[in-house]
């Protein structure tokens, strides 16, 4: 099975934040939840970058191992999910995460969380149901079923983004790298995945 | 008059616009040698994770998003805080909580019950009133209830999730966890009670030195003299009220997470909440034991609130003389 991982090639991210709203539209996330966002590295001054990061779907994933309930599973894609009906609400894995993917739904009183909810992958939830109605409330879509990657990398309009087998996409940006002649780096790789996109 | 500033004007732009070019068309800067395609080199002010990951702990940048949270590009920190908790936190707990019974069952084992010598006598002395023993008994209440669920957060998943399964541990879980936030306060309330009314009988002084150098009487079996709290009672007080006051300070802010700190803060102060924790799970465990099973009559203390008169002789003999004292000094006024 493929390894599936994200790539973002910030240096032709325009930050136009399109992988954001198709996230938010493609999962029907609430209010106050982005399984994706933009950040934006010395901004406004030279060398200035804008990286998408969401979950990066970890090799030994912080939130797996530090979660007290074993909410987490990986799939055979290498996707890390979990299970909303597990999760506790107990905001571990935010502190665990590298990449501040996990998003918990209300901040009220008392810091009660509410079930975590985070990139996908679009690959839906955990509970087999592929393309259910139920599944797509819980979890949101379920493109992979579909044979189709991740909406944010899809219709990226710079190709900036990408997702897909870790080989195929370090290899399409080592090309991309060395065509251009430069390259700010695998971003997050080291720290998800132990290793980096070496040109 | 007019006419000519405008000309002079039109000079000078004229003047400043081919100083201007002169300047940009000074030598360009070294070209790399993998120079782009393009002809144009973003990367002459290069950014790179790697350098920027050397310098700082994590990468922030602008976001557009209000949630400060998302600013937050990396942390590899997350890593660290990870290790610790699947690796270290566990193995503390196992060592404090499972070390200290193993601790007390030895001497258990070794001195056996420590009982009233001479035995129990008929009469009796007012030790607690019933506010100080409620006082006692709401924080050592909600005490067991923020333990185990601390515990369960720590070592639930290595000790209960196998026994349950994983429906029924999230479950308890999802109870806990919310019981913690909740019985907190109580908690918090009982301290403070505790701090306002044994506050004065509890300020260390020489009797208390003497009475650990005597070893508590532990050692030899004749009792050093002591107050209303004897030097070790001190000792948990003082831990009780200023663990507790560190554990409320640690757990409001966990509790209101990212309110007053960012996340390497938070995991910061995740760590000390919980090896505060610990460390005062394991002092409660043999101040539980000697108020229990370890000695006679110390139950009655905080049970009925009143103890064997020989036992506080012996425990408590400066505060029984005290007592006597007062009440030769005002009679109980006789029932009418």
């Amino acid at each position: 099975m493929a390894r599936m991982k994200f790539l973002c090639d910030a240096d032709r991210c325009i930050e136009c934040n399109a992988c954001v709203t198709a996230c938010k539209n493609a999962n029907e996330v609430p209010w106050g939840i982005n399984r994706r966002r933009v950040v934006t590295i010395n901004d406004g001054k030279p060398g200035e970058r804008s990286v998408s990061m969401a979950c990066m779907h970890c090799n030994d994933a912080p939130c797996a191992a530090v979660c007290p309930v074993e909410c987490f599973y990986t799939t055979a894609d290498h996707v890390v999910l979990h299970s909303k009906d597990l999760c506790i609400g107990c905001g571990y894995c935010f502190y665990a995460c590298p990449f501040g993917a996990p998003q918990y739904p209300k901040t009220t009183n008392f810091g009660s969380r509410g079930k975590m909810d985070k990139c996908t992958y679009c690959s839906g939830g955990p509970d087999g149901a592929d393309g259910s109605a139920a599944e797509y409330a819980k979890y949101g879509s379920n493109r992979m079923a579909e044979g189709k990657l991740p909406l944010c990398a899809e219709m990226c309009s710079t190709k900036s983004l990408m997702a897909g087998d870790g080989e195929i996409i370090a290899q399409i940006y080592r090309e991309r790298v060395l065509k251009r002649g430069y390259g700010s780096g695998s971003w997050g790789w080291q720290t998800a995945y132990q290793e980096a996109i070496n040109v | 008059m007019f006419r000519t500033s405008i000309v002079k004007r039109l000079l000078l732009a004229v003047a400043l616009s081919f100083s201007l070019h002169a300047a940009m068309a000074q030598p360009a800067p070294a070209v790399r040698q993998d120079a782009p395609v393009s002809g144009f080199n973003p990367d002459s002010v290069e950014v790179h994770q790697d350098e920027l990951l050397a310098n700082q702990r994590l990468i922030t940048g602008r976001i557009t998003l209000p949630d400060a949270r998302a600013r937050t590009l990396i942390q590899p920190d997350g890593r660290m805080w990870r290790d610790y908790q699947r690796s270290v936190v566990p193995w503390i707990a196992a060592v404090l909580v499972l070390g200290t019974i193993a601790v007390l069952a030895l001497f258990y084992a070794i001195k056996g019950r420590i009982m009233i010598e001479g035995g129990r006598g008929l009469a009796t002395i007012i030790r607690f009133s019933s506010f100080e023993r409620f006082m006692h008994w709401l924080t050592a209440g909600s005490w067991c209830v923020l333990a185990l669920s601390g515990l369960n957060m720590v070592a639930g998943r290595f000790v209960l999730l196998p026994l349950l399964g994983n429906e029924t541990f999230s479950a308890l879980s999802r109870l806990l966890k919310p019981a913690h936030n909740y019985v907190a306060f109580p908690f918090m309330l009982g301290i403070v009670l505790m701090l306002l009314v044994w506050l004065r009988a509890n300020i260390p002084n020489q009797v208390d030195l003497n009475w650990f150098k005597a070893g508590g009487g532990f050692l030899h079996g004749d009792h050093p003299p002591a107050g209303k709290f004897n030097g070790g009672q001190k000792m948990v007080f003082w831990i009780v009220v200023l663990g507790g006051a560190a554990m409320a300070a640690t757990g409001l802010t966990l509790m209101f997470p990212f309110v007053v700190t960012n996340i390497f803060g938070m995991q910061i102060i995740q760590v000390i909440h919980g090896l505060i924790a610990l460390l005062m799970i394991a002092m409660m465990l043999s101040h539980i034991y000697i108020g229990s099973v370890g000695m006679e009559g110390a139950i009655d203390a905080m049970g009925s609130g009143e103890v064997d008169l020989t036992w506080a002789k012996h425990h408590h003999s400066l505060w029984v003389a005290d007592e006597l004292a007062k009440a030769e000094k005002s009679p109980p006024s006789p029932a009418e």
